[in-house]
């Protein structure tokens, strides 16, 4: 295998890993707090067609990207009211987040089944990018590959080096401990559920206007719900959703590559494209393992309502 | 910390005429009181009297329906705990509101305003644990640290704010004797800085110890205020549960019969990463006895009553033998089979199904004893009993239809252990037998307990209230760090050496003046 196979190989990995780094990250956060949306899947199906559709009419990408998480906000907020302020079951609201942002979405995107958007330039970092083989996939990338390694080292610092990240923490660990010291448990599980939306909102525009710039209905193609499972598989630490999401893109992308080869081989070819999700939860269950950093990390109140007393 | 002992400056707290509803109970009623400055004054009453509800009311938890509260001689309306802390209330809740994911210092730094230096906070906590006496290791997990510890880490952090009234809610319940003698003087030192103190218990003979004043509460009003040091604890007794307080009578030891339940060699890896692992336990209790095991939480309690009552089966059959059985290997219901009752912590869960009722929960453990015909329920006779335990054991209940999860905490308990005590096992294991439950109820299971002993049952009995051990066993042994000591009979010991045990020394030789002045 040559260089530039490698070479592009990596490529695909990375930009088909970088949407679920960026929604798993927004779940972590808002799991951190307790918080439990399983609505992914419904928010970047509304972010994917917000910037699909506004990226369209307005022949901005980055219009298009900040409309995505716009509507992932909105979405996340819905969820936010019906959980957080009426206290509804986190579990339920969730799934009727996703069939409502899928449904939703196919809906407002029947106009845009046939429109395509041009292709957005990758910007190319000067010198790294020349380096042989890595060069490529990692320093000619599109602008939000690079959001999501910033996105990632903030999430990183946030949440263990600075104090609101703590708070946060302690906050999906006992609201009720949080509210007994004088923290607004509610608030802040407010504010992680937006932040949640608005990665998911992001993730879905990356979808729909980077990565492949058209709309077909059910585009997000259980992206949502794979992320969800990377942040709990991950044991909630940014970077092993990190490297969970670069191997669902790296086996993606394998898999892609060997159909697409043409090479004489008996196996479904059903089964080759289930393969990536399967190989990513086999490997990220190997790796959660471990009782004890399971219990240092998850979320203690993870789905858990919390109304303090009056 | 102010030092100002001045008896003309205004009360450090006031209260007058606090009353707090809820929909079904009245809380608080009418409550006044007054704490001057550097004084401890103890809130004295039973459980459900309305003593943590008042508590959270000082410090911002909850909200007054009527009242009013004035601190340093203003009135003030505590918004949230915030605010109290603003105000200068610290708090030491009974259910500590401690991180356990975080360390110490994350801890401690979560509860100061601003954004204090991690490294400089833990140098202060140093400083603050060596002045009162409260050693702690600033840098460990709180999950790892023991139940004294944690309590220790929410004292400092109260003292690291500089608290002017310190409310401490229950706060011996958890600890050994000698852990409890040095939080007094920690609490004595800082009432001498003009620190004020309100100590919530039940414990009267502490109360008497520490405190200056008591008001006592009972069923959410104030029934009387006094000087502990100048009453009897039969007078607080009587003020507080409006009634004397029945002793229970131990009777000579019965005749000792054949063993009930044996451990060799019980070791046990525990699944659980923060769990205790158990580690080579002997032990034997005999039909007609009843032996105690003392211990602070944490120290293989847990483990070692899943492995008694078979959710966790351990692998060697013989290191576990019940009733003449190896039952290491059985699970729950063949060692219920073999004649053993048990009766777990958590009465909502393991001992009771939440939702269903009381008769159906009776059923649960009771469906030996002639209730199934032809693996037919017999509706009748399991409603006769579950009426007939709600009726002896005097437990408070819209009747045994209701939902088990619509029970008070104390009148659950009294379900549950009349229930297995009903049943006449071969041998009962009970943890905590009166946790939670009131005085009055505590004197009447125990009770139950020795009048079940005196009929040849053989009682285990696993608890951290060392006063109930004390006076319910024959036998008495301490569990420490997942080992087991040898059991002494209860003429040969006292509460200092089990004190001392507790901390997992029962094989070195601690000279007695050690053991007296500890």
């Amino acid at each position: 295998m040559d260089g530039s196979i490698i070479s592009s190989i990596l490529f695909a990995t990375i930009v088909a890993g970088t949407p679920l780094i960026i929604v798993a990250l927004g779940q972590l956060i808002a799991e951190k707090s307790g918080v439990l949306n399983l609505g992914a899947e419904g928010m970047m199906a509304m972010g994917a067609i917000a910037g699909f559709a506004v990226t369209l009419h307005s022949g901005n990408p980055w219009l298009g990207v900040l409309a995505g998480m716009a509507a992932g906000i909105a979405m996340s907020f819905i969820f936010a009211v019906v959980v957080l302020t009426l206290m509804a079951n986190q579990v339920a609201s969730g799934l009727a987040l996703s069939i409502l942002g899928v449904g939703l979405s196919a809906f407002i995107g029947k106009p845009y089944e046939s429109e395509i958007l041009p292709t957005v330039e990758t910007i190319r970092i000067p010198l790294l990018a020349d380096l042989p083989i890595i060069g490529g996939p990692l320093f000619n990338q599109q602008a939000l590959v690079y959001f999501s390694w910033a996105l990632f080292a903030g999430i990183a610092w946030f949440l263990y080096r600075s104090r609101p990240g703590l708070i946060l923490r302690a906050v999906g660990e006992s609201p009720s401990s949080a509210h007994s010291i004088g923290y607004h448990a509610i608030n802040i599980r407010y504010m992680a559920t937006l932040f949640g939306g608005a990665m998911a909102g992001v993730g879905g525009a990356f979808l729909s206007v980077f990565y492949t710039p058209l709309w077909v209905e059910g585009m997000v193609s259980g992206r949502g719900w794979i992320a969800i499972a990377l942040v709990v598989f991950a044991t909630w630490r940014p970077f092993r959703v990190l490297v969970g999401a670069y191997l669902f893109g790296g086996v993606m992308v394998a898999q892609l590559f060997v159909q697409g080869s043409g090479l004489e081989i008996n196996i479904p070819s059903q089964f080759l494209s289930a393969l990536p999700y399967l190989a990513t939860i086999v490997v990220l269950v190997i790796i959660s393992r471990d009782q004890n950093t399971v219990r240092l990390n998850a979320p203690v109140s993870l789905g858990q309502p919390f109304r303090p007393e009056a | 910390m102010t030092s100002d002992s001045d008896g003309d400056l205004a009360p450090r707290l006031e209260l007058h005429g606090i009353t707090k509803i809820y929909p079904s109970v009245i809380a608080n009623e009418d409550v006044s009181l007054s704490v001057k400055r550097g004084e401890i004054h103890a809130v004295l009453g039973e459980n459900g009297a309305g003593k943590s509800t008042l508590m959270k009311m000082i410090y911002g938890v909850a909200k007054p329906d009527a009242g009013e509260m004035k601190w340093e001689g203003e009135v003030v309306h505590v918004e949230n705990p915030a605010h109290a802390r603003s105000l200068g209330i610290g708090m030491v809740f009974q259910h500590f509101s401690l991180f356990e994911t975080l360390n110490v210092v994350e801890n401690v730094a979560l509860a100061l305003p601003g954004n204090p230096d991690l490294k400089q906070l833990a140098e202060q906590i140093t400083e603050v644990s060596n002045r009162y006496g409260l050693p702690v290791d600033p840098g460990r997990l709180v999950h790892a640290l023991s139940v004294g510890e944690r309590q220790r880490v929410e004292i400092i952090r109260c003292l690291l704010q500089n608290p002017k009234l310190l409310i401490m809610d229950e706060p011996t319940s958890v600890l050994t004797p000698q852990a409890v003698r040095k939080l007094f003087d920690t609490l004595r030192q800082l009432a001498d800085e003009g620190c004020s103190i309100l100590y919530i218990s039940h414990k009267l003979d502490e109360i008497q110890e520490l405190c200056h004043v008591a008001t006592v509460l009972r069923d959410g009003k104030v029934t009387g205020d006094c000087i502990p040091s100048e009453e009897t604890p039969k007078s607080m007794a009587s003020l507080m549960i409006g009634k004397e307080l029945p002793v229970p009578e131990h009777s000579a030891p019965a005749e000792l019969g054949e063993v009930r339940l044996q451990l060799k060699r019980l070791s046990k890896e525990s699944n659980d990463p923060f769990g205790t692992h158990l580690r080579d336990m002997e032990l034997e209790v005999r039909s007609g006895e009843i032996l105690g095991i003392a211990g602070v939480s944490g120290n293989g309690q847990q483990e070692l009553l899943y492995a008694l009552s078979g959710e966790i089966p351990v692998d060697d059959p013989d290191s576990i033998v019940i009733c003449g059985a190896p039952s290491g290997r059985d699970l729950p219901d063949q060692r219920r089979g073999n004649g053993m009752g048990f009766v777990p912590e958590e009465r909502l869960g393991r001992g009771a199904v939440p939702r269903m009722s009381l008769t159906e929960n009776a059923l649960l453990t009771a469906h030996r004893s002639g209730m199934l015909k032809r693996g037919m329920i017999q509706f009748d006779k399991i409603s006769a009993f579950a009426s007939k335990c709600i009726e002896d054991f005097n437990v408070k209940c819209g009747g045994a239809e209701h939902a088990a999860n619509s029970l008070s905490g104390g009148n659950l308990q009294k379900f549950i252990m009349g229930r297995e005590i009903l049943l006449t096992p071969k041998l009962l294991v009970v943890a905590q037998p009166t946790w939670g439950v009131d005085v009055g109820a505590a004197a009447f299971i125990r009770q139950q307990l020795i009048d079940l002993r005196n009929e040849g049952t053989a009682i285990l009995v696993i608890s951290e209230e060392l006063e109930e051990l004390f006076e319910i066993s024959d036998r008495i042994a301490v569990i420490a760090e997942g080992r087991i000591s040898p059991a002494k009979k209860l003429a040969d010991t006292n509460i200092d050496e089990i004190g001392v045990w507790m901390s997992g020394m029962w094989d070195q030789a601690v000279p007695a003046e050690v053991v007296a002045h500890d």
